[in-house]
């Protein structure tokens, strides 16, 4: 009960973050460990800033 | 036992949802209650989502559970990452939901709320879902490419082009109709102006934080920004009461225009995390929560519509815009049914993380639905308040007038009886000194929500409170998209321009950096302004172009969607998309004509200019023009306007051709020529 409360916060989290283009930053780190690790994940300050500027960097708008 | 289960279940939602619509569409003369009218939209919503979007998958399509996604293949923890379809679903809701779906059924309302409850469900059922779920299919196969690589690939790099350069021009009159609907509520209103105002600095400080001071933490920041626009609104309220602060806060139209002019300009050029991102953070929260809030409002309240099911202007004699059912209602609701501009949604951020094919429908043709229940809700906002005080705030006022007396007299006239106290009351409920001729939608709106949140929560006490929540939330995220939508214009822009000049591709150099945004800017801001002085209200002007831009915009990507059946040799079930594509072209091309050459001058241009011409030739003045000079401003932009609605049609026939051409090609050919990536299988982990 309380584990799947634990999981439905999680998820909450991730969608509020995923909408304001902000993709879960554990996976991210655990993806870079896992298949590129030659290389050193960003910081989560870094990781922030990366993505702020991805979703405001392109020609695609918000919607009306 | 397991199998007759869902059926009947099924068999009973069809039947609610059948046994509602008839209620809604057979009652006569009575008042019904809102929830028969949400009911029959969900039940359908639901049924339409298992019978139809299914269908589409499974059989149209043919999704493959086993195939590799671009999530999967290019995961990258970044742009690229396979994420859980409901956290995916919450994404692209956010990203299609806009102001769009919560204005176009308000100003609908005006034939009574059948006529457009029937279009928003229609429409979305066999269109607007249609669309947004198979642009996503088509770009999820390819890598999550862009709308134009789409068409440039799959129909050829001059259709491309000129799609590119058609949603260009969309972008701008979209950026001009939003900024119209914020001048419209913050117009001769303190109280509105400085609660949008006090959004900036909030959004500063707020970015300021999540740079230096606890870098990325935007939970707890949104909720103490929350509690600064809620104290901004409750602040607003004294400065409204304030004989000395009260004037520093009160525009006009005209000055709102050049304030917010400059606003895009300044706001576009800054760095995103400084106000662009912390604003859209905030208002993508509010966004969410408000249509949740409202969603539940009228569950708990479960208002009265007083709106007529159909009034007499089904004849297209209406005050609030001129025109006939067919095509204009069709273009009036154009989010909430069908957004040609979700197409560039479905090929933008959400394929890149769809982890399997099989949600595409859940998140493409189910988002769209989700939209969809936002029009009605608005639907049903502007359908509960007092008719006569809806008709009130709509006309404009060359119409009704402007004194309370007048305008009740004249509203009562056309059969919504109403007296000039309930417009005075309404207002001083509202906080506001007059809510005649707030055209716009977003007002009437924010009237509708503040009835129906205050049923719920603080009854008439809180009705200004609410009201001014309702209009900061829609303002608040239509500053975004000003925003946002300005620098995505200014990117386009330049790469338009650097086809020419190819420093213009230059966009970290701030010369053509600025040059761009200001040209930007530019553009949507003239339209703008001459939606403010418009002789009919600028509603009247706009709101149809903007309906038929978007709707082309809807036809065109409809078109890919049909070259791509007929590549993968699916031609049998292109219907699918054909049926929808050709309602569109129907609707736009004929509202696009008759926005041109209608000789009437409350729907033509061009009628409308040679109204003007001749007072001119006469030496008369026509309102609003104070002067020859207006006058000729005027003339000339009824002739802009003209000339835009041309090329929107051109745009569309063009990608038409092109899309035909295709077709019979890819019909010709005995194997699939689709440019689809080749199939790889999604591995067992992922699958």
């Amino acid at each position: 009960m309380f584990n799947d409360l634990a999981k439905l916060g999680k998820y909450l989290g991730e969608t509020a973050l995923l909408m304001v283009g902000q993709p879960d930053y554990d996976a991210y780190v655990q993806h870079t460990r896992l298949k590129h690790p030659d290389r050193t994940p960003m910081s989560y300050a870094e990781f922030f800033r990366n993505r702020e500027d991805a979703r405001f960097g392109g020609a695609v708008g918000k919607c009306c | 036992m397991n199998r007759i289960l869902p059926k009947l279940g099924w068999a009973a939602l069809a039947a609610l949802g059948a046994i509602s619509l008839s209620y809604v569409a057979l009652s006569r003369g009575e008042t019904i209650n809102a929830l028969w009218v949400v009911s029959a939209a969900v039940c359908i919503y639901l049924v339409a989502y298992r019978f139809y979007g299914l269908y589409i998958a499974k059989t149209v399509l043919g999704v493959d559970s086993t195939r590799m996604t671009p999530a999967v293949k290019y995961n990258d923890g970044l742009d690229y990452v396979p994420t859980n379809k409901n956290v995916l679903f919450g994404h692209h809701f956010a990203a299609i939901a806009g102001a769009g779906p919560l204005v176009g059924p308000v100003l609908a309302a005006q034939m009574g709320y059948l006529p457009g409850l029937l279009w928003i469900v229609a429409g979305v059922v066999l269109a607007g879902a249609v669309q947004d779920f198979i642009v996503l299919f088509i770009s999820s196969r390819r890598d999550g490419r862009s709308l134009g690589d789409l068409i440039k690939s799959e129909l050829g790099t001059i259709p491309g082009m000129i799609a590119l350069f058609g949603a260009f021009l969309i972008m701008i009159i979209i950026l001009a109709v939003l900024a119209m609907i914020v001048v419209k509520a913050l117009a001769d209103s303190p109280w509105g102006t400085f609660t949008v105002a006090a959004t900036i600095p909030i959004a500063i400080f707020m970015g300021v934080y999540m740079r230096y001071i606890r870098p990325g933490k935007i939970g707890e920041i949104s909720i103490v920004g929350f509690i600064l626009l809620i104290a901004a609104i409750l602040v607003g309220g004294q400065v409204a009461a304030s004989p000395t602060w009260a004037p520093l806060f009160t525009f006009t139209g005209t000055q709102l225009t050049w304030i917010l002019i400059a606003y895009g300009f300044i706001a576009a050029s800054l760095p995103v995390w400084l106000l662009l991102a912390p604003r859209d953070y905030l208002s993508t929260f509010l966004k969410i929560g408000t249509i949740l809030g409202l969603a539940v409002g009228i569950v708990i309240v479960a208002p009265m519509m007083h709106m007529p099911h159909v009034t007499k202007f089904i004849d297209g004699s209406g005050p609030v815009w001129s025109g006939n059912m067919f095509p204009f209602l069709f273009i009036t609701i154009a989010c909430g049914a069908v957004s040609g501009f979700h197409a560039l949604i479905s090929s933008g951020t959400t394929p890149k993380m769809l982890d399997n094919e099989r949600y595409a429908a859940f998140i493409g043709y189910g988002g769209m639905l989700m939209e969809s229940f936002v029009a009605i809700m608005a639907l049903v906002a502007a359908s509960v308040i007092d008719p006569g005080v809806y008709f009130a705030m709509n006309s404009p006022a060359a119409v009704i007038g402007k004194e309370a007396i007048e305008v009740a007299a004249k509203v009562s006239e056309w059969g919504f009886v109403i007296t000039p106290d309930v417009l005075l009351q309404t207002a001083t409920d509202v906080g506001e000194k007059t809510i005649i001729s707030r055209a716009g939608g977003a007002p009437t709106l924010a009237v509708g929500m503040a009835h129906i949140i205050s049923g719920a929560i603080g009854g008439k006490a809180m009705m200004a409170f609410w009201y001014h929540f309702a209009i900061l939330f829609e303002a608040l995220f239509i500053l975004t998209a000003v925003d946002a939508g300005t620098r995505a214009g200014r990117f386009m822009l330049q790469d338009l321009l650097g086809a020419f000049v190819p420093v213009f591709k230059r966009t970290e150099k701030l010369g053509p950096n600025l040059i761009g945004t200001g040209l930007c800017v530019a553009a949507w801001g003239y339209i703008l302004y001459q939606g403010v002085v418009d002789p009919l209200g600028g509603i009247n002007t706009l709101w149809p172009l903007f309906g038929v831009a978007n709707q082309m915009l809807a036809a065109v990507a409809l078109t890919l969607c049909t070259v791509v059946l007929f590549k993968m040799k699916r031609e049998r079930y292109a219907w699918v998309t054909i049926a929808p594509t050709i309602w569109l072209l129907a609707c736009t091309l004929t509202a696009g004509w008759q926005k041109i050459f209608d000789p009437s001058f409350k729907v033509g241009f061009l009628a409308q200019a040679a109204r003007f011409s001749a007072a001119a030739d006469r030496g008369e003045l026509l309102a609003p023009a104070k002067n020859v000079g207006q006058m000729q401003q005027i003339i000339f932009n009824q002739y802009l306007d003209a000339a835009l609605c041309g090329l929107f049609m051109l745009v569309v026939i063009a990608v038409l051709v092109f899309g035909i051409r295709s077709c019979m090609k890819a019909y010709a050919e005995n194997k699939p020529s689709s440019k689809e990536s080749p199939y790889e299988a999604l591995p067992e982990s992922a699958a």
